[in-house]
């Protein structure tokens, strides 16, 4: 069964009972204990609920991996997932690392002494110097937020093998229809499914999916016992949407390369960021280990101003943060998703203030390029 | 900016909420609304007359429409009930005669008792409407294509002769949507849905639409529908513009997949006929492309040997044996036992919605998954 196929039939579609081709949302928090002290699949809805182990069980199948969770925002996914470790062990996490998870590491996180390393992921030589004794796992974002930096994932899940360190891979960008990191070796594999699996711009969620059982226990102790589990409602929304994340992401990539090379074009526009692009460094890499250049690209303008004066001409564009959904957002990221990082570690990496994200949409391609013309005039 | 049709569906009339900014309209979950003062109201009362989020959606169908105003309804068929009360007793009304059989059970169970009469002809063809016209003809009501046989009416033909005779044209757009069909445009008074299907497109959500032309009728379809009430609920209103978003992405690959899956039915031996208009021998094909910007994802065809129905119907594995169309899922359905079911033997035969007739919504898999299906089903 191809992948477009099995996001609409993977076991998780069908009510058994009824036959609805649409799963019902189990709005409830509790169920009928039918025989006391006999276990049943369900008894809480923190513990279990049936329309959310049908999103988990979904995205597990799309992973390729034993088991899903799903939570109420990717930053809760983020934290459950960083809670499995103890206090004193130590991770890796790449620096640029969407601003969110930055924050949590480096302020929430390091309270419970929770330690950790920023490093640039995409230079494989750095790594083993920064393996330590109590080093647990190096956390990954590839293609990176903003500056779509490439990590090679192969490589780096070999070094980790060596070290015996879990490999974390926030997916968010790539999405399962065009990156699986599980099957080049990673352990764990988060998302931001408010962003393309959600693909609306309508809801808050996030997921995890482990590799084995083992690393699925130690994760469903923590959603369980800490709690921030994505509604059922939200869980449903977050199935529908799943049904159609190929037709909108081949619409959306397939707009976004025709953008980035109008971007090249433009004047006022200095650098384009964007993994299609034949000179985007990693690029080679990418394709090695996803089918596609995903939907979101990153630019600079030549000055400043430029980059204000298009946030205030834009107007099919939404000015909005998040990305991953039919309409089209322009970000900044310094005020924006960068903005809990220090100003330092922004210039360090590049992040300044004349670079726009964009998230590109499933609008026409046309209609872009004229607003794009004239904010950028 | 004068937007095209494909980031029209996603921007719809509004695009964000002027309020917050948020990019999703809110879901207005209220049924009553807080007057600011007496004799003094903030454009909304009680949400049978008006709800901010199906507004939303009323008007984004019908500026996809192009149209004056548009109304939702808690299903397709409450959406034709509405439009039928714009009727009298002893008014005559003309239908394509191979419709879905809901709509031919409301008229002739529901609305002849109620002094309506009705004539169902080809509508394909102009000289049937043209012999069709009675004194008292004060409406029209086609689909096209039609269900399940897929006719094409000529549009702006049977409009002209609408005008001609001061009688109400009406059109159920629901197989090719406004992304592919707009029939205001051609002439058509007033446009019907079964929102159910493509619009919502995911198979979850029960809805009806309906978009008029004029003000005048505007005013009498606003009357009747907070009068009879059977409005959209404000949730589902909220999934089908989350639907409608999607319409074209999801469109265009149900077609591309519905071209490649016609042409092999069409080139297996066990089939004997295929009914699709995008077939460049089906009789509708040129009227369709004068008319239409594509030719939708609905197919139906006759197998050769009746006998192998009940083995079909039970081996689909992808394919879901269900009623319904216009879903990212696709579906199998048996005109003459379940959407036809209401239609006299007589009419049916006539028409070919007999037992070896099947007919199949496709949706957006991967097309040689569907076509692996259909081959291992067809034994």
């Amino acid at each position: 069964m191809k992948f477009g196929t099995r996001l609409l039939h993977n076991g998780n579609e069908i009510d058994d009972k009824t036959g609805a081709l649409s799963i019902p949302i189990y709005q409830v928090a509790t169920f009928n204990q039918a025989n006391l002290g006999q276990q049943q699949e369900f008894d809480y809805s923190r513990s279990g609920n049936p329309t959310r182990k049908a999103l988990e069980s979904t995205i597990a199948i799309l992973e390729g991996g034993a088991a899903g969770f799903a939570f109420s925002s990717g930053m809760a996914a983020t934290s459950s997932v960083l809670s499995i470790f103890n206090a004193g062990d130590h991770i890796i996490v790449c620096e640029d690392v969407y601003g969110g998870t930055y924050r949590a590491v480096s302020q929430m996180f390091s309270r419970f002494d929770l330690q950790a390393t920023f490093i640039d992921a995409s230079d494989l030589v750095v790594i083993p110097g920064v393996i330590k004794t109590n080093t647990k796992a190096i956390f990954l974002e590839t293609p990176s937020n903003p500056l779509l930096k490439i990590t090679d994932l192969a490589a780096v899940i070999k070094i980790a093998q060596a070290h015996n360190l879990l490999v974390i891979v926030d997916n968010t960008f790539m999405s399962p229809y065009l990156q699986r990191p599980l099957e080049l070796g990673a352990d764990i594999v988060i998302h931001s499914a408010t962003k393309f699996i959600g693909g609306h711009s309508d809801v808050v969620g996030g997921l995890v999916v482990a590799r084995d059982e083992a690393l699925a226990q130690r994760i469903y102790a923590i959603q369980n016992g800490f709690g921030a589990i994505l509604g059922p409602q939200d869980s449903w929304l977050l199935l529908r949407g799943l049904k159609t994340l190929k037709v909108r992401m081949d619409v959306q990539q397939k707009n976004a390369g025709i953008l980035a090379d109008w971007l090249t074009q433009n004047p006022a526009v200095a650098e384009v960021f964007y993994p299609a692009l034949p000179d985007h460094p990693g690029r080679e890499i990418h394709y090695n280990q996803a089918d596609g250049a995903g939907a979101v690209l990153s630019f600079k303008t030549t000055t400043v101003g430029q980059a204000l004066g298009f946030f205030s001409k834009v107007s099919l564009a939404a000015v909005a943060v998040s990305l991953g959904g039919v309409e089209t957002i322009a970000s900044y990221p310094v005020r924006m998703s960068h903005a809990s990082m220090p100003l330092e570690q922004r210039i360090k990496l590049g992040i300044t203030d004349n670079l726009i994200r964009i998230s590109v949409g499933i609008e026409d391609i046309n209609d872009l390029l004229t607003d794009f013309e004239q904010a950028l005039a | 900016m004068t937007l095209r049709l494909d980031s029209l569906l996603v921007h719809g009339y509004k695009g964000s909420d002027d309020y917050t900014g948020s990019v999703s309209f809110p879901i207005y979950q209220s049924a009553t609304f807080r007057h600011p003062g007496l004799n003094r109201s903030t454009g909304y009362d009680y949400s049978r007359s008006e709800n901010p989020t199906r507004e939303q959606l009323e008007n984004t169908i019908a500026l996809l429409e192009e149209g004056t105003k548009g109304f939702a309804f808690s299903s397709g068929m409450a959406a034709i009930s509405t439009v039928m009360e714009l009727f009298s007793p002893g008014d005559h009304i003309i239908v394509s005669e191979d419709l879905y059989g809901g709509t031919y059970r409301l008229f002739e169970e529901i609305l002849k008792k109620r002094g309506l009469e009705f004539s169902y002809i080809d509508s394909s063809t102009q000289a049937n409407l043209e012999h069709s016209v009675q004194p008292n003809t004060r409406g029209i009501f086609i689909e096209t294509p039609t269900n399940p046989m897929m006719r094409v009416t000529d549009i702006s033909a049977a409009a002209g002769l609408a005008a001609t005779n001061e009688i109400k044209l009406i059109v159920d757009n629901t197989f090719l949507t406004p992304y592919y069909q707009r029939p205001l445009t051609l002439g058509a008074d007033i446009v019907v849905h079964s929102g159910t299907k493509y619009l919502g497109g995911h198979n979850d959500t029960l809805a009806g639409l309906l978009v008029v032309k004029d003000d005048e009728t505007a005013e009498q379809i606003k009357v009747i529908q907070k009068s009879i009430g059977a409005v959209l609920a404000p949730f589902d209103s909220w999934l089908i513009l989350r639907g409608i978003k999607t319409l074209a992405v999801r469109l265009d690959k149900q077609q591309a997949n519905a071209l490649q899956i016609a042409d092999w039915l069409n080139n297996d031996l066990r089939v004997e006929r295929v009914y699709y208009v995008g077939l460049p021998d089906h009789p509708g094909y040129v009227i369709c492309k004068k008319q239409s910007s594509g030719f939708g994802g609905m197919i139906s065809f006759a197998v050769r040997d009746q006998q192998s129905i009940e083995k079909i119907l039970n081996n689909v594995k992808l394919l879901s044996f269900a009623e319904s169309l216009g879903g990212v899922e696709s579906l199998i359905t048996y005109p003459v036992l379940q959407t036809h079911a209401a239609i006299p033997e007589h009419i049916r035969c006539r028409l070919g919605v007999d037992e070896k007739l099947l007919r199949l919504s496709v949706g957006i898999e991967n097309s040689l998954d569907i076509i692996a299906d259909l081959d291992q089903a067809l034994g």
